[in-house]
């Protein structure tokens, strides 16, 4: 494996939110890794906790959360002398200056309502202009060119006015696409993409995603994609995260996991899944993923998939917490009993 | 990849569709009520109270102040029993007197029952003005229970006794918990026959307005249609007219010779007049919301009267919000009593109310010399400040989810 | 946004007729003629009563005539020739009466709005980004308190006070020697001296009402997504904040402000009698008990027009700051 490559090393990280009904282990323990240039998807269900590993990432857990423990390594490319520089990003302050020039220029996120995620009283062009000319030091008129040439390069129609037009004015896809402008503008090597399209419809959706296929062409930026749609993760990803309560249960690239997935849940994600070609007749009932997810005060002993899962073995999943074993390389999974049960 | 590409656009949004613990609570919940039978309504019913009860216990400060509102109003009540004198009487000897100092240690450093020193008026040679020092060789121990001026409990049972009181004629020794007014009229006594007035006038002017405000907002949310436009209209006119000078120039057309009761109804019905447009806003938000629920098209299904549907299925499921909407309204009505009566327009002496008695203090020069002609003021104070926390922790109970 | 602001001043129209009823209502009220309580007032101050003069009022105010004809030449009056009436108490026309304590009225309001902003907004802010902090805690029972005490007697504890401890007394606008005068330097000195005390009373109560609107505006707006965009973006925590959620959620406030003015002019009603300020709240309390009608019923729909207008106002401000109401036309 080629060290340099690596960008960013999440390692046993844990966030923790800490409410008066008690403590939410959101994440608890997950590792991955990104390489430059590469899209990493993480998967899994509402809840799981892979919102808030991305804004572990970015430093921007709300309170009461709180990163309790791990470690974000990010190795911020060098400048053209190949030498790159190692931080770790839990050990800053999130108000520091160093956090803050990473974020939003280095490390940036997309989220999930491209309508509410933009303010509704600035225009397009202040909001992303003020990215501009916070990283970059340039003036008004160079932020105000600078801002139409990146709506033009996201697809844009008519940039130069709707530079000018309010978040209201424009649709959801060209929300989403203004959003994207925003947070490639400083030219990231990561993006985080949180759910960028599970609020829009289809059509938009298939653009906003062949934009972002043609934007990390060009700008060869790693992208973490986030979402709970399998879709998504097949034409999007190379590799997969799948996360189940704030744990990774199984990571691969999308080959191994679409078709070797080995934890219980990942087979089971993949039968939710709807398929064109199905003859009605004999179309089973989708299968659904049975139980419910926990309750996140009280997570199960031992695995915490075990009170849903088909292949539960007394005494074992619910007692001991199951280690993440590496079945072949670069593919890993989360379970006690995957060898017996495939 | 070869997950066909078709397939992968498609949102599948079955993961999102796993219920959530809370959802599934709240779909238990409503199956059981509606496989209830009917007898078991009222227990339902009861049961819903129990929680308001449970959620307002928690709020501390709104417990405290409903047991200061009760104490409030019980004193009122029976004011002419918590009042040691008749609130008109003049002692002639006590005129701006300061409250009378209770002691439990004597001159000798001894404990003892609570008493009074016997009070002795002088003049000061420089500003003439009384001033009123203790003898400290009698004392008057305060009594419970004792005999002093008649009255007729509520105007009908001929009584004289007194919660407290000393064993010395009035007029040469009284006692003054918050002093006496230039007159020399007790003022303790005055505030708790004042608070009749004030006190029921928010009570009677609420549920004034609690009456228009039902009517004409559960006609506009339950019609609709042309109806509400014009009602809501007319809502709308009578918030642009601003309150206090309304209030000011309605009650001052009020004939001077007309008799206290009547005076008395006349300023309610004038302080509910603008009070009912905020109710009738809350009753007909509800009814919009109420109109399309299940239950109240199932009741006009099985051929329930209008009446009946609105009294029966649709008032009781919004009673408690009503209920804190009223609470809140109170003060507003009792400050208005209070403001009109001070400045001369409301009521007027001989009527007592908290208003009335401020008057007292209008002038500062006698605000500064006898501050204690202010007490009527706390007493509107802790009454105001008293509804406003009941009546938040009402609103928390009725509706756990508002903020 | 001409349209709306076209569609807005109709709508006007109607509520300002009916109005100008009820203050005609409440001319009407007293018992007895007008006229002959102004011979009888004329008497009682010893004037000679001119025949001549009482017949020419009764024909300019159409007295003794149908209500509508009255309502049509004292509206008419007002509208045309901007005659208000005849005042009975000061024996001088309405018109020369209102315009001086109008405008007071107006500027202590407004200083007073402007001051509690000052106050209100850091305070609201810092509370809302301190949530269940100890300074929170302080701040919003202040505000509590602070709401739910009587203008009035505010009014009357600060003038205790400043009497009991420097002896002061602080009621009034103007020293004496100022009152009546003409508009001089040391006459706005003298004002702004006398100012202070009532712009605090009345500030007070409103200050604490936005101390809490700002709070919950800006807690509200705090947790949208478009404020952790911001974020994302590598901003500092204090300029987002101003930026963002404080942006949003002030913009209900100044747009309130011509209502808020309004309510403030009318409100303090009752702090200006304590006050004795030369404000349009103690003579319309003179007014209203010695029955000098054309007065009050001026004053009543002066001050209903301007709420009117004070909602017109605020509900073009409030389209202009949002765009989103803006665009709708």
């Amino acid at each position: 494996m080629d060290n340099r490559d690596l960008l960013v090393e999440v390692k046993d990280l844990k966030t923790y939110f800490y409410l008066d009904e008690g403590v939410v282990q959101a994440v608890d323990g997950a590792a991955f890794d990104i390489r430059r240039g590469e899209t990493l998807g993480v998967v899994g269900e509402s809840g799981c906790g892979k919102s808030v590993t991305a804004r572990s990432i970015m430093r921007i857990v709300a309170r009461p959360g709180r990163i309790v423990g791990g470690q974000i390594l990010y190795h911020r490319p060098g400048n053209g002398n190949g030498r790159q520089q190692t931080i770790d990003l839990t050990s800053l302050n999130p108000q520091s200056y160093e956090m803050r020039t990473i974020r939003g220029a280095e490390i940036s996120m997309i989220f999930q309502e491209p309508m509410t995620s933009l303010s509704p009283v600035h225009t397009i062009g202040d909001q992303i202009g003020e990215v501009i000319r916070l990283h970059q030091g340039v003036d008004k008129d160079e932020s105000r060119q600078k801002t139409i040439d990146m709506l033009d390069f996201v697809g844009m129609p008519l940039p130069d006015r709707t530079i000018d037009q309010y978040a209201h004015q424009l649709s959801g896809g060209m929300r989403q696409r203004a959003m994207i402008a925003m947070a490639l503008s400083c030219h990231p090597s990561l993006l985080i993409a949180d759910e960028p399209t599970t609020a829009l419809d289809v059509t938009t959706e298939a653009q906003i995603l062949r934009l972002m296929h043609r934007l990390q062409d060009e700008l060869g930026m790693a992208i973490l994609f986030i979402t709970h749609n399998l879709g998504v993760i097949a034409q999007m990803t190379e590799k997969v995260v799948v996360m189940y309560m704030g744990k990774v249960v199984e990571q691969g690239d999308v080959d191994t996991i679409f078709h070797g997935g080995m934890h219980p849940y990942t087979r089971a994600l993949l039968e939710s899944i709807p398929r064109l070609g199905q003859k009605t007749r004999d179309r089973r009932r989708l299968a659904a993923i049975r139980g419910m997810v926990p309750d996140p005060y009280a997570l199960p002993r031992g695995c915490a998939f075990h009170p849903r899962c088909s292949f539960m073995k007394p005494g074992l999943c619910d007692t001991t917490a199951p280690s993440m074993q590496e079945v072949e390389p670069g593919h890993k999974v989360r379970c006690a009993r995957y060898t017996e049960i495939w | 990849m070869t997950i066909p590409e078709t397939d992968a656009i498609g949102p599948s949004d079955d993961l999102d569709e796993a219920p959530r613990p809370g959802e599934v609570a709240q779909e238990l919940i409503e199956t059981e009520t509606m496989e209830l039978p009917e007898e078991e309504e009222q227990l339902y019913v009861a049961g819903q109270w129990q929680l308001m009860w449970w959620k307002f216990r928690k709020h501390k400060l709104a417990v405290v102040s409903a047991l200061v509102l009760i104490l409030l109003y019980v004193v009122a009540i029976f004011a002419e029993v918590v009042a040691p004198y008749d609130p008109s009487t003049y002692f002639i000897r006590y005129k701006m007197a300061p409250p009378t100092p209770i002691r439990i240690i004597d001159a000798e450093g001894q404990l003892r029952w609570p008493f009074v020193y016997q009070r002795v008026r002088d003049r000061d040679p420089d500003t003439l003005r009384d001033i009123y020092t203790e003898d400290r060789s009698i004392r008057h121990p305060i009594r419970f229970f004792v005999r002093g001026a008649p009255y007729r409990l509520w105007g009908i049972w001929e009584m004289d006794l007194h919660l407290f009181g000393l064993d010395a004629e009035p007029q040469e020794q009284a006692i003054f918990l918050f002093g006496a007014d230039r007159m020399g009229r007790d003022i303790f006594s005055r505030l708790c026959y004042g608070g009749r007035i004030s006190l029921s006038i928010g009570l009677i002017g609420v549920l004034l307005s609690l009456i228009l405000g039902i009517f004409l907002g559960g006609v506009s949310g339950y019609y609709g249609g042309r109806i509400d436009t014009v009602i809501q209209r007319v809502i709308e006119f009578i918030r642009t007219i601003p309150a206090i000078p309304l209030w000011m120039a309605l009650s001052a057309a009020l004939p001077a010779d007309w008799p206290i009761v009547r005076v008395y109804f006349g300023i309610t019905i004038i302080l509910s007049l603008i009070g009912w447009t905020g109710m009738a806003r809350v009753v007909r938000g509800r009814f919009l919301s109420l109109r399309e629920e299940d239950f109240v098209l199932a009741a006009r299904l099985s051929g329930s009267g209008e009446i009946r549907i609105i009294m029966r299925h649709m008032v009781p499921s919004f009673l408690s919000h009503i209920i804190a909407s009223l609470t809140i309204a109170i003060p507003g009505t009792i400050l208005g009593e209070t403001g009109l009566s001070f400045i001369g327009l409301g009521l007027r002496a001989p009527a007592i109310s908290w208003g009335v008695l401020l008057q007292e203090a209008q002038n500062v020069r006698s605000l500064a010399q006898a501050p204690w002609v202010f007490w009527p003021a706390a007493a509107v104070v802790l009454t105001v400040f008293a509804f406003n926390f009941v009546g938040d922790g009402l609103r928390d109970a009725a509706d756990p989810y508002a903020r | 946004m001409i349209k709306y602001i076209l569609k807005r001043v109709l709508m006007m129209i109607p509520t300002l007729i009916v109005i100008s009823m009820i203050s005609f209502v409440v001319i009407q009220l007293p018992p007895g003629d007008y006229l002959t309580s102004y011979a009888a007032s004329l008497r009682q101050e010893g004037d000679r009563v001119d025949e001549a003069e009482l017949e020419m009022l009764a024909r300019r105010y159409g007295l003794g005539q149908p209500a509508y004809v009255q309502y049509y030449k004292w509206v008419s009056g007002i509208i045309l020739r901007g005659d208000w009436g005849q005042s009975m108490e000061w024996r001088r026309p309405v018109r020369d009466l209102l315009w001086e304590r109008m405008a007071l009225t107006v500027a202590i309001s407004s200083i007073s709005i402007i001051v509690s902003w000052f106050v209100a907004i850091p305070v609201g802010v810092f509370s809302a980004t301190h949530q269940y902090s100890v300074p929170d805690y302080l701040f919003s029972s202040l505000s509590f308190i602070g709401a739910g005490l009587p203008g009035f007697m505010i009014a009357l504890v600060v003038m205790w006070i400043a009497m009991r401890q420097f002896g002061l007394n602080v009621g009034g606008l103007f020293s004496p020697e100022f009152i009546g005068a003409p508009w001089s330097w040391p006459k706005v000195v003298d004002l702004l001296q006398h100012l202070w005390i009532p712009v605090v009373v009345i500030a007070l109560g409103s200050t604490a009402g936005s101390i809490r609107t700002t709070r919950a505006n800006v807690l509200d707006e705090m947790n949208k997504p478009y404020v952790e965009t911001a974020r994302a973006k590598g901003l500092k925590e204090r300029k987002l904040i101003w930026k963002y959620p404080v942006r949003v959620a002030m913009n209900p406030f100044f747009s309130t402000v011509g209502w808020t003015l309004a309510s403030l002019v009318s409100g303090q009603t009752l702090v200006a009698v304590v006050l004795s300020l030369q404000t349009i709240g103690p003579m319309m309390l003179r007014a209203l008990t010695s029955q000098d009608m054309y007065l009050a019923g001026s004053f009543l729909l002066l001050l209903s027009t301007l709420t009117v207008i004070g909602t017109l106002i605020s509900d073009i401000l409030l389209a202009w700051v949002d765009p989103r109401i803006r665009m709708e036309g």
